[in-house]
């Protein structure tokens, strides 16, 4: 089997060089028309008008049939995406847990009672913007919208965000604030990972954290996603009393007997600037210049 | 190759001129997506679709392309075929589709794809061709079905998620999991097992040794 597929290709190999030399570029045309009329023999299709022509005619050919495909599927795609970023609100308040598989009903019946506000990060007042049009992703990177961000504080690599924020609030059957979530995104080691954290009613300890899309190595980085890592998060506390953004994401293991152990959170194995990159995003997101305004006037609402 | 027969082109490949087996081809994919049967199936799906109608559509066209861009040609297809499948398994098996993710990707680097549509597909009618391409994919299909089913149960207890030796943990259990089936190393071990199966039955697939 492989003996007569190497004899052939060599034949094969042989085949356009000899025609390049023996064919002078007349022959080769006139020979490339009649191709669509008779069997030709191999060596026409070799020409330069055929071998532009059978190149542009298939790229034209594959691209309307992957076009076709991404339009006709993308509605689907972006429920799926959306279903995923409602599903990972829930788990960061702990509504449902890793694992569990709700149907699309129940997901969007929980999330259904979740509120969404948009947020202006300047004053931490909620502004009159629509929650179910406004896209922070979006507006990060809108040339109107976007602030770009003073790189001494810049410690995420955030580089613009959007001038709002779109935060989600969990309120129990009395209008009691329970959780609050915020989006955050930052840089890691080879993408930026986009995640949500809730912060229980007290605006300092964690219910949860889940990172919803990055593009870090498998094993490594990617370890995020594990549950395990994720599990550690709930009970960490954010702020000090004096309100200090206090919490640490370790190059390594928390020593869980520790004083300060709640203000510190285990590090991934093997990913020391995707942990970096964590302790980063929490730190940016939580400070004066994003969700630190917002966060005091919702401690001083409550008090 | 002028004679044959096409229940030899869709049958051979599958123990006799087993495309991972005996031209250990596509090893890659085989490593990085049988730690779960759900993934697996899914990934042997995918294959068997763009091997069949990259082979097809190779064939069909196979007079008309330059030899100077052929290659770049049957990756054109194979590029959009897989590209299909991307999109397709992202609106239809999303959470599958990320477990996946770049491997579906790789599939146009697949050798087994590219070497069949020069192999064969350049070469022969658009009927053989399209037989070969499924007689591959069912030959790429078996080895990876068998590594998932080790690799999955005797890594996680499981069959296509369903528990079928009670992993031991602290409520119960008798069945400690061996850790190193979850991870790619142990799909070589598998493969090579299989080839040595393979070649106890089959005495004429044994090379000879220099």
């Amino acid at each position: 089997m492989s003996d007569t597929q190497q004899t052939k290709d060599e034949s094969e190999a042989d085949g356009p060089a000899a025609s390049q030399t023996d064919s002078s570029p007349t022959e080769s045309t006139s020979s490339a028309e009649s191709t669509a009329t008779v069997e030709t023999p191999k060596w026409s299709n070799d020409s330069i008008s055929k071998t532009l022509s059978v190149s542009f005619l298939l790229c034209i050919v594959c691209s309307v049939f992957v076009s076709t495909s991404a339009v006709v599927l993308k509605s689907r795609q972006q429920s799926n995406k959306l279903l995923e970023k409602q599903t990972n609100v829930l788990i960061a308040t702990g509504v449902i847990n890793q694992g569990d598989n709700p149907t699309p009903d129940e997901i969007q019946l929980a999330f259904g009672k979740f509120e969404p506000k948009v947020v202006s990060f300047e004053t931490g007042e909620y502004v009159d913007v629509d929650p179910s049009t406004y896209d922070q992703k979006t507006a990060a990177k809108d040339p109107t919208q976007m602030v770009t961000i003073p790189p001494d504080i810049d410690v995420a690599s955030v580089k613009t965000r959007a001038p709002y924020g779109l935060v989600y609030l969990d309120k129990g059957d009395n209008g009691e604030l329970r959780h609050v979530v915020l989006p955050v995104h930052g840089y890691g080691l080879w993408s930026t990972m986009y995640g949500y954290l809730a912060l229980q009613s007290d605006l300092t300890t964690v219910t949860g954290f889940v990172y919803y899309q990055h593009g870090e190595t498998p094993g490594l980085g990617g370890e995020v996603d594990s549950t395990k890592w994720k599990a550690q998060w709930n009970g960490k506390k954010i702020f000090d009393d004096e309100g200090n953004i206090e919490i640490k994401v370790l190059k390594g293991l928390v020593n869980r007997t520790a004083p300060g152990a709640e203000f510190q959170a285990d590090g991934l194995a093997g990913a020391t600037i995707t942990t970096r990159g964590i302790d980063n995003t929490l730190h940016y997101w939580l400070g004066a210049h994003a969700f630190g305004p917002f966060l005091d006037k919702l401690k001083a609402a409550g008090e | 190759m002028a004679n044959l027969k096409p229940k030899e082109v869709l049958l051979n490949p599958v123990f006799k001129n087993n495309p991972i087996a005996l031209q250990i081809l596509g090893i890659c994919s085989a490593l990085a997506v049988t730690s779960k049967l759900e993934t697996t199936i899914t990934m042997c799906i995918a294959v068997t679709f763009v091997l069949a109608l990259s082979n097809t559509a190779v064939s069909l066209i196979r007079n008309h392309i330059p030899s100077s861009i052929r290659i770049i040609c049957q990756m054109t297809i194979i590029a959009a075929l897989v590209i299909i499948v991307d999109q397709f398994l992202q609106a239809y098996a999303f959470e599958i589709s990320k477990q996946l993710s770049v491997f579906v990707g790789l599939i146009i680097t697949n050798c087994i794809v590219m070497g069949r549509a020069e192999g064969f597909a350049m070469k022969n009618d658009v009927r053989l061709s399209f037989l070969d391409g499924i007689g591959n994919a069912l030959g790429y299909s078996v080895i990876l079905i068998v590594v998932g089913v080790f690799r999955e149960l005797f890594g996680s207890g499981k069959l296509f998620n369903v528990e079928i030796l009670r992993v031991s943990t602290e409520e119960g259990g008798w069945y400690v999991a061996n850790g190193l089936m979850l991870l790619p190393p142990s799909a070589f071990f598998l493969i090579g097992l299989f080839i040595w199966a393979l070649r106890t039955w089959k005495t004429d697939q044994i090379e000879e040794t220099n």
